[in-house]
């Protein structure tokens, strides 16, 4: 028996659509699961104060702080890069070789594993360059990790800022420097601050590169050469080693809502971005 | 212009560093594996299966085929679930609700992969175990979190390619008769063959070098797998589990570990940079 078009686009779509509902679904029961177990046990205390006997008491205090310093460090030292690579690759040169091997760097970059983040991260910046097990070399082996996302959301965000604002600027006199500070890049900072949002929930979320760069260490890092334990790998060590799955789920709640928090901002700053610039 | 021109200069310093990044990667993780691998010998290194540090047997055989598994796995599912979102996304849904499941999906791309792992783990293995048998902690267990896990990645790249068909192509399939889904099988899937094929390549990417969420699924077993139900060890869950205390030849094992991932996905990524770009080349044209 022949089925009619009709009716095989009626199955195809239905099957789609209960694909698109599994995945729908999917996410919910993660974001659920994890803070129905969680979230009872994220009192002011757990998120106050430190962790006794290798986390299966007290709080998560220093792994926050940990996490701050290093995804924060890690985003401060990324950003500048990226957004002057995009500058440069919008606004100062034409498309050629040398763009070719700039995009290709970047492109390679982004498709590096985190492991392989983490190895280089442990030979290059803490072994070779001294920095031992730190704040400081997981959060410059997170700023590598997340330069490419910068890179390319800072472009697409400058490349959308229109031309007739450029000509505007330079008929008025300015210079290529000051109309790339004053008119482009000030057009284009909540497209930019996207891919800074994005970079940041990536480095929050990171675990592996930051096992082998920045250690696990319990206590408050004092200096960004002290070793420093993030909530995700905390969160890892709670739940692989079974030391406590009650701070486990609690600890995965607390990094969810961040990433939700961010994941949000990052959706209200496109939009306002798409606004501004009028796609 | 004098200091235009000493601006660009310096900009343009910045700008190398993503791929002096890259080649310094390259540089310490080769310097840090090879010497192993041609001391081991590379027959030996990558063809057998015993893997002993204790020893000082150095084969990844085992690892080199649970990574194969696991991301082939990863990918059926992925593709699966990420052609019918991007179709169903970008022909059949309303307007506003493909807005509204867009974010969620980007969402899904946020989610810690620790959290995935640990959410297979506790949900996931126990059901494969009672519904399958086996130990649950297996190559099916992380075929499925990798494959939720790359669909982002396959489904954001899919709805681009889709969306950079002509228009023209669409409308001349449809004036011809064509039911939408004739159209979407016959015209706009073939039109953005090599943009989807370039996603499901970096999609696989993702899933090989994903590291905690297969280490926590996956049951890390040394040996190579027969069957979905089979536990297996990747080669980076070998990195991640190995270098907290690894020392000497070990040590660099792991790195030689880590140089084959390395070489792995930067074939992979050429080959997606090739066929998005062959893509780009005949839009050109045509």
């Amino acid at each position: 028996m022949r089925v009619s078009p009709a009716t095989s686009q009626r199955v195809a779509v239905g099957f789609m659509w209960a694909l698109a509902a599994i995945t729908f679904a999917v996410l919910v029961f993660i974001l659920a699961f994890i803070l129905a177990h969680g979230l009872p046990h994220v009192t002011w205390s757990f998120l106050t104060q430190s962790p006794t006997s290798m986390g299966r008491e007290g709080g998560i205090f220093p792994m926050i702080l940990g996490t701050i310093l290093v995804a924060g460090l890690a985003v401060l030292v990324a950003a500048p890069i990226g957004v002057a690579t995009a500058v440069y690759l919008t606004e100062y040169t034409r498309e050629g070789r040398l763009t070719a091997v700039i995009r290709f760097g970047a492109d390679c970059l982004a498709g590096v594993p985190s492991i392989i983040f983490g190895l280089f991260g442990f030979v290059f910046f803490a072994i070779a360059l001294g920095m031992g097990l730190s704040v400081l070399s997981g959060s410059l082996t997170l700023a590598l990790m997340v330069l490419p996302t910068i890179i390319r959301t800072s472009e697409e965000a400058i490349r959308a800022v229109p031309y007739a604002y450029r000509e505007v600027s330079f008929g008025l006199g300015s210079t290529r420097w000051q109309t790339v500070i004053h008119v482009v890049l000030r057009s284009a900072i909540p497209g930019i601050s996207t891919g800074i949002v994005l970079s940041l929930g990536r480095s929050i979320s990171e675990t592996a590169a930051v096992m082998l760069t920045a250690g696990s260490a319990l206590r408050l890092p004092r200096s960004l050469f002290d070793s420093s334990r993030t909530l995700a790998l905390h969160f890892y060590i709670l739940a692989r080693e079974g030391i406590s799955m009650t701070n486990a789920y609690a600890t995965a709640s607390v990094l969810i809502i961040a990433i939700l928090a961010l994941n949000v901002l990052s959706y209200w700053l496109m939009r306002r971005f798409v606004a501004k610039v009028g796609r | 212009m004098k200091r235009d021109r000493l601006i660009g200069a310096v900009l343009l310093v910045v700008a190398l560093s993503a791929i002096s990044g890259l080649a310094l990667i390259a540089a310490f993780i080769f310097r840090e594996g090879v010497p192993i691998i041609l001391r081991v010998g590379a027959g030996q290194f990558f063809l057998s299966t015993d893997w002993e540090p204790s020893l000082g047997h150095f084969g990844i055989l085992s690892m080199l085929g649970g990574s194969l598994a696991v991301t082939l796995g990863a990918a059926v599912i992925g593709i699966v679930f990420s052609l019918g979102l991007a179709i169903v996304l970008t022909q059949f849904a309303p307007p506003g609700l493909a807005a509204a499941l867009k974010p969620a999906i980007e969402l899904l791309a946020g989610i810690p992969s620790v959290v995935y792992g640990f959410v297979g783990v506790v949900t996931l293995v126990p059901l494969i175990r009672h519904a399958l048998g086996g130990p649950g902690l297996s190559v099916l267990a992380a075929s499925i979190v990798l494959g939720i896990m790359i669909l982002p990645t396959i489904t954001s790249i899919a709805i681009d390619a889709l969306q950079a068909v002509p228009r023209s192509y669409v409308e001349g399939s449809i004036a011809l008769g064509a039911t939408r889904w004739q159209t979407v099988t016959m015209v706009l899937l073939r039109a953005a063959r090599s943009g989807i094929v370039a996603a499901v390549i970096l999609g696989m990417g993702r899933a090989i070098g994903e590291t905690m969420a297969v280490i926590m699924v996956a049951g890390n077993a040394l040996a190579l797998p027969h069957s979905l139900l089979d536990p297996v060890r990747t080669l980076t869950s070998n990195i991640a589990l190995e270098m907290g205390y690894a020392s000497g030849d070990h040590r660099q094992a792991l790195f030689a570990t880590g140089v084959t991932l390395f070489v792995i996905i930067t074939l992979l990524n050429t080959a997606a940079l090739a066929v998005s770009r062959r893509r780009a080349g005949r839009r050109r044209v045509g």
